[in-house]
């Protein structure tokens, strides 16, 4: 399952870095996002993968029973898509801004204006 | 219980954010409310200086969880100093925004997100827990985010669009290395971390330890602007208001490298010849190509963002040397480096709005017209350059003891020529702004503050307030340089003694 989820990663992280290689700034959100996506599930799988019972104390048993899942990798990945929906809105929200005003979905022509001026 | 003033300065600005957006249709009142937030913020920094100077390391345990199960909040000197600072420059700015920051930027929550974002900075010097301190670097990043695009005409969002993206890389790499390291030792807090990693980490752990610390060190490298991350930097901070600027030169790569410095010294200290030395490479580097770039630029607020790059290779440079002296030169250069360079950026601002533009070629004769700016310029200019009796002087100075006696003659060298570089920088400034006779068509866009509406006298006071204040306090550095590098020295030892942070956030 590692060598799976490893490679899955990979792939994402390949293609966010392929897409923000690219001139367009909607891909470049787009491999952002991906990006994001990798280092989640990377997160995911650098903790662990276990198959188990929740980490949930009842009131009978002394612990939880072995083995059980680690929680605090979920929340930090919940926390992490929280932040990332945000930050992506805002990213959104400025890419089509620099196209209102500029005219312009290309990466390029953002740099040579500010040499020029 | 001492250790609740903690998070005073995260309650005060989150509650001042809030307040403006409660009265945002009267801006007076917002204005009002930004002075008294900025204000209460250095205030509650200097009562946390002080009790951490008296009592040692502070450290809360939010909501009574025991480390390392809940999030840990630690002051120690560094961290203190550092929050001490952010209060000084969160004050001065609020200040300066008054007469500089336009109505419309005003109307649409300027003086809210510029609290959101003390927040995050003071959160970051604050916090104890990896996984917080990524979050508050979000907190920062929205609102510093918002701020630069703000009212942008196409110039200030160009810039703003290479920020974002660059910094949201940095991101996904900080977080993909705090996975990592979660994956390796089990834990998020930073006491736990270290410990954990004297303790139990074996040496053939050590490839892949070193493999996270270049995460880290990649992650913070592009926040804080160091060779060969830097290039963000001076596309984007001469774009927005003078008083963002500042404000983002003067905190926001500091944070960058109070991370940097945080994490190597606490965390990544199992392989120092390779960690360490490559962060001196990086340090060189950083000083060089930062002042050869600020040569060749002929905008005010250019050259200065440039330095800002050179500068940071000083601070990361006391890091690489790693002895107590060397980082006590580090302490002593931020403190330094955050006060003057705010400075320097308000008083290119103001040449900017005076005069409508930033190109050298098109400005002069200011010291005929403006004997007192001229003469502030002269404080903070001559004081990165590092001329004595001001702060920037004993700053070196102590970076160089360091590296002599740790035997690092090149770096000590390159230091040296830089700060010769940097004179010539100032001096060229100096001569072009100031001294040389005015050319006779001044033809310049004065866009940014089309907006503006508050008089003259306001603006007069607005401008010689904060950048008198911040030209006094790097004289008293100076003049009290013993006591300053005295508090620097004992930050330093903390610094380089991860045991007394253990201790004090495990509680004996």
């Amino acid at each position: 399952m590692e060598i799976i989820l490893a490679i899955v990663i990979g792939g994402l992280y390949a293609a966010g870095i392929y897409m923000m290689l690219r001139r367009s700034m909607v891909k470049l959100l787009i491999g952002l996002a991906l990006l994001s996506h990798a280092t989640n599930l990377l997160i995911f799988t650098a903790a662990g993968l276990t198959r188990g019972t929740p980490p949930i104390l009842s009131e009978f048993e002394p612990g939880p029973s072995t083995p059980f899942a680690d929680p605090l990798p979920q929340a930090l990945i919940l926390t992490a898509i929280v932040i990332s929906l945000g930050v992506i809105s805002f990213a959104l929200a400025m890419a089509f801004r620099v196209y209102r005003t500029l005219g312009i979905d290309d990466l390029d022509k953002i740099s040579p204006r500010e040499k020029s001026e | 219980m001492t250790a609740n003033i903690l998070v005073l300065p995260l309650i005060i600005p989150l509650a001042t954010a809030i307040l403006t957006l409660v009265v945002r249709n009267n801006i007076e009142w917002q204005r009002r409310i930004s002075l008294l937030g900025a204000g209460a913020l250095l205030i509650s920094s200097i009562v946390i200086l002080a009790t951490v100077n008296r009592h040692g390391i502070l450290v809360l345990q939010i909501g009574n969880w025991e480390a390392p199960f809940g999030i840990t909040f630690v002051a120690d000197l560094f961290s203190a100093i550092m929050v001490t600072l952010t209060g000084i420059i969160g004050i001065s700015i609020a200040f300066y925004s008054l007469g500089t920051i336009d109505r419309e930027r005003e109307a649409f929550g300027y003086h809210t997100f510029f609290h959101l974002l003390l927040m995050g900075v003071s959160g970051a010097f604050i916090t104890g827990d990896i996984f917080n301190l990524y979050v508050w670097f979000e907190v920062m990043l929205m609102s510093s985010f918002v701020l630069l695009a703000l009212g942008g005409r196409s110039k200030q969002i160009e810039g703003a669009a290479i920020y974002v993206t660059l910094n949201l890389i940095s991101s996904a790499l900080f977080l993909a290395a705090v996975g990592l390291l979660y994956g390796l030792v089990g834990t998020l807090n930073m006491a736990d971390i270290a410990r954990k990693m004297q303790l139990v980490a074996p040496p053939q752990s050590y490839p892949i330890l070193t493999a996270v610390a270049m995460l880290f060190l990649i992650a913070f490298g592009i926040k804080s602007a160091v060779f060969p991350l830097f290039f963000w930097l001076p596309a984007s901070y001469h774009t927005p208001p003078p008083a963002v600027s500042a404000l983002f030169a003067g905190l926001l790569t500091k944070v960058g490298v109070y991370s940097l410095i945080r994490v190597f010294t606490l965390i990544f200290i199992h392989n120092l010849s390779f960690t360490h030395n490559l962060i001196l490479i990086i340090a060189g580097f950083t000083m060089v190509t930062g002042v050869l770039g600020a040569i060749a630029q002929g905008e005010i607020r250019k050259i200065l963002s440039f330095h800002i790059v050179s500068q940071i290779g000083y601070m990361i440079m006391g890091l690489a040397i790693f002895t107590p002296l060397a980082l006590a030169g580090s302490v002593f250069y931020i403190t330094h480096h955050i006060i003057v360079k705010t400075n320097l950026f308000l008083i290119g601002g103001f040449v900017e709005h005076l005069k409508g533009t930033g190109d050298l070629k098109k400005l002069g004769g200011l010291y005929r017209q403006r004997w007192v700016l001229g003469l502030l310029f002269l404080v903070p200019a001559l004081s990165l350059a590092g001329i004595p009796p001001l702060s920037g002087f004993f700053a070196k100075l102590s970076l160089v003891q360091a590296g002599l006696s740790s035997q690092q003659y090149l770096i000590v060298a390159v230091s040296l020529a830089v700060s010769l570089l940097t004179l010539f920088s100032m001096t060229k400034i100096w001569n072009e702004v100031f001294w040389k006779p005015e050319p006779e068509t001044v033809s310049g866009d004065d866009h940014l503050f089309s907006g503006s509406t508050t008089g003259v006298r306001t603006r007069w006071l607005t401008w010689l307030v904060p950048i008198g204040t911040l030209a006094a306090i790097t004289i008293l550095i100076g003049l009290g340089a013993g006591g300053v590098f005295s508090l620097a020295l004992r930050a330093g030892e903390e610094l380089m003694d991860p045991g007394g942070y253990i201790r004090a956030v495990f509680g004996g």
